[in-house]
């Protein structure tokens, strides 16, 4: 199920501003692709693009063009609501709804969208989705207490849950780890590191390490000034980003010789 | 700051803080009490009566206090406890009014707050007993019917304020709501007669005209709290719920309102306490009448605030016992607004989302 995704030539606007210029990838599926470059760079607008949550801002559009699986997201018949049943979003700080119990946040994707389902179907649906996050041993004695009572690490992993409950066939994540501890954060590697068997995930870290250490493909994002619009400067394997890049400006930034 | 150090108490401290005074714990009563003595002691050179007592007392003894202060612990001190008197006096005046109107309320009302006053209307009634059954299910219908007409125009404009609206619309009926926030009463009132008037002829008083006046006051304030609480709902709620495939519909009525419902429901109860006291509009929407009519859309109606005016200008021979039944209306309304604002703020207790710690 997992998918591959083909983006072609991607302008992404916020009003007349263009916030990120030009980019051309193609994201493999059953793998990582990690994204970097310093804050301000377009990391997560083309992130967001990519499952078209940026334009539910307002003023926000994008031109070009984006290709799942043979399937252009941006075409004129196609309901930016069904792109986002198929592409999942982890977002940078958990928000796990405060008005439902942690099982209910699981259920939420197909509760909110009125699938029905049988009890049982959705009690194991809930409990293969935790399991997946690595969360049900720790949750599944308070199923029925509320999401924000966890931890910070927990209610991420909850996200995540939630996330891949609706059986999406991409999942983006946009700095999943970085309002977490060292620990929640490699709880959180080791579940990106089995849910590729199965997704085509796509995360956004500042932090290089994490990229070397999760992702197969990755992306260096940078800008060449205040108010310029970002670019995806290279996209390589993560060896050879991190061992011997194409462009200087990467190997500045890898080097931390930046600027 | 005495056990810190073992050092005789008028050596500098060691980290060369200067040290200054203080005054002891009991000694602002002690200046109060030396204030009120003092007021005793004016009040036998010139009248006293417990307003000018107490009004000596606290004079005085923030002065005391001050003089004191300032010679002990120095000026910083000094002004912080003479703002300190200030801020408490003013507070206290502010408590003034509020407590003598409940008191008078209380001490001119009890008396006639019983069981007819809650079981008969004021059919046939001429002098003692009577009651306002009538004038309360009046208040009953037409503030229900108000709720009814403002809750879903107000919500609903709240949340197009909220979700949907942006630009030039977006501005005008923020401005608009606005305006209407500043309507006088009576406009309202005259507006809403106007209008039924001019479809079923003029002298005309129906429970439902009333009604039409008071959403006219109660809608820009429900739209108002409601624009606010729904503003609090974080953003990234709703694109939780986006990217999970949710429809933009779909997301504010199951998420966006279920997190704001305490902060919804507190909002339309105090706009409903807002309106229920409102005199002026009903008076010439909906008049008065002695009988209990339960038909808002039919005949005049009887309203608890509307009574408590006739029965206080139009009181009768002998006047007293409508001037009693005045005076208990003005209780019961007064204990209706404080009900709903308890209401209110049981909601919010309730219907917060639960964190779980």
């Amino acid at each position: 199920m997992a998918k591959r995704i083909d983006v072609s030539d991607l302008n992404i606007y916020y009003g007349n501003f263009r916030a990120v210029e030009g980019v051309t990838v193609s994201i493999e599926p059953r793998s990582v692709t990690a994204l970097i470059g310093p804050s301000g760079c377009g990391k997560s607008t083309f992130l967001r693009s990519l499952n078209r949550m940026h334009e539910v801002l307002p003023g926000a559009r994008v031109e070009g063009k984006v290709v799942m699986d043979g399937q252009d997201l941006y075409g004129a018949d196609v309901d930016p609501v069904d792109v986002r049943r198929q592409i999942g979003m982890v977002f940078q700080r958990p928000n796990p709804f405060p008005t439902m119990s942690i099982y209910d946040n699981v259920a939420a994707g197909l509760r909110l969208n009125n699938k029905k389902m049988k009890k049982s179907e959705l009690d194991d649906l809930v409990e293969r989705s935790l399991r997946g996050a690595n969360l049900w041993n720790e949750v599944k004695d308070r199923l029925d207490r509320p999401g924000s009572g966890l931890s910070g690490g927990q209610q991420q992993r909850l996200c995540i849950a939630r996330a891949i409950a609706v059986e999406p066939d991409v999942l983006l994540m946009d700095e999943p780890c970085s309002a977490l501890d060292p620990i929640s954060t490699l709880a959180i590697e080791d579940l990106m590191t089995e849910l590729k068997d199965k997704y085509t995930i796509v995360i956004v870290t500042h932090n290089m390490q994490q990229a070397a250490r999760v992702s197969e493909q990755t992306g260096f994002f940078n800008l060449n000034g205040v108010g310029q619009p970002g670019r995806l400067i290279e996209f390589n394997p993560t060896e050879k980003i991190f061992s011997n890049p194409d462009e200087r400006a990467t190997e500045d930034y890898i080097s931390g010789r930046f600027g | 700051m005495s056990q810190t150090t073992a050092a005789p108490p008028d050596a500098p401290a060691p980290t060369g803080i200067p040290r200054a005074g203080r005054l002891p714990r009991w000694a602002p009563y002690a200046c109060f009490a030396a204030g009120a003595g003092a007021a005793v002691l004016l009040g036998l050179l010139t009248s006293l009566n417990p307003a000018t007592f107490v009004i000596y007392t606290v004079v005085l003894g923030t002065i005391a206090l001050y003089v004191a202060s300032r010679r002990v612990e120095g000026s910083r001190r000094a002004i912080d406890r003479l703002v300190t008197c200030l801020v408490v006096s003013a507070f206290g005046i502010a408590m003034v009014p509020l407590i003598s109107l409940v008191i008078e309320v209380l001490s001119q009302g009890l008396e006639r707050l019983d069981g007819e006053f809650f079981s008969s209307s004021l059919v046939g009634v001429v002098g003692e007993g009577g009651g306002a059954y009538h004038a309360l299910m009046g208040t009953l219908i037409v503030t229900g019917l108000t709720t009814l007409i403002s809750v879903p125009i107000g919500l609903m404009t709240a949340i197009y304020l909220v979700e949907y609206g942006t630009g030039r619309l977006k501005r005008s009926i923020t401005f608009m709501v606005d305006v209407m926030t500043g309507i006088p009463s009576i406009v309202a009132g005259l507006f809403a007669y106007a209008l039924f008037a001019s479809f079923l002829g003029p002298g005309i008083r129906l429970g439902i005209v009333g009604a039409v006046a008071l959403s006219v006051l109660m809608i820009p304030v429900v739209v108002r709290s409601a624009e606010e609480v729904l503003k609090l709902v974080p953003n990234e709620l709703r694109e939780a719920s986006y990217a999970l495939g949710v429809p933009k519909w779909r997301t504010i009525v199951k998420v966006v309102i279920p997190t704001a419902i305490a902060g919804l429901g507190t909002g339309i109860t105090l706009a409903i306490a807002r309106v229920v006291g409102e005199t002026a509009p009903l008076l010439v929407t909906v008049g008065i009448t002695n009988a209990t009519n339960f038909d808002p859309f039919d005949g005049r109606m009887a309203t608890l605030p509307v009574y408590a005016y006739y029965q206080l200008t139009q009181p009768g021979v002998p006047p007293q016992f409508a001037i009693d039944r005045a005076w208990t209306a003005a209780l019961l309304l007064i204990i209706l607004v404080m009900g709903l604002n308890l209401v209110a703020r049981l909601i919010s207790r309730f219907f917060a989302p639960k964190t779980g710690r």
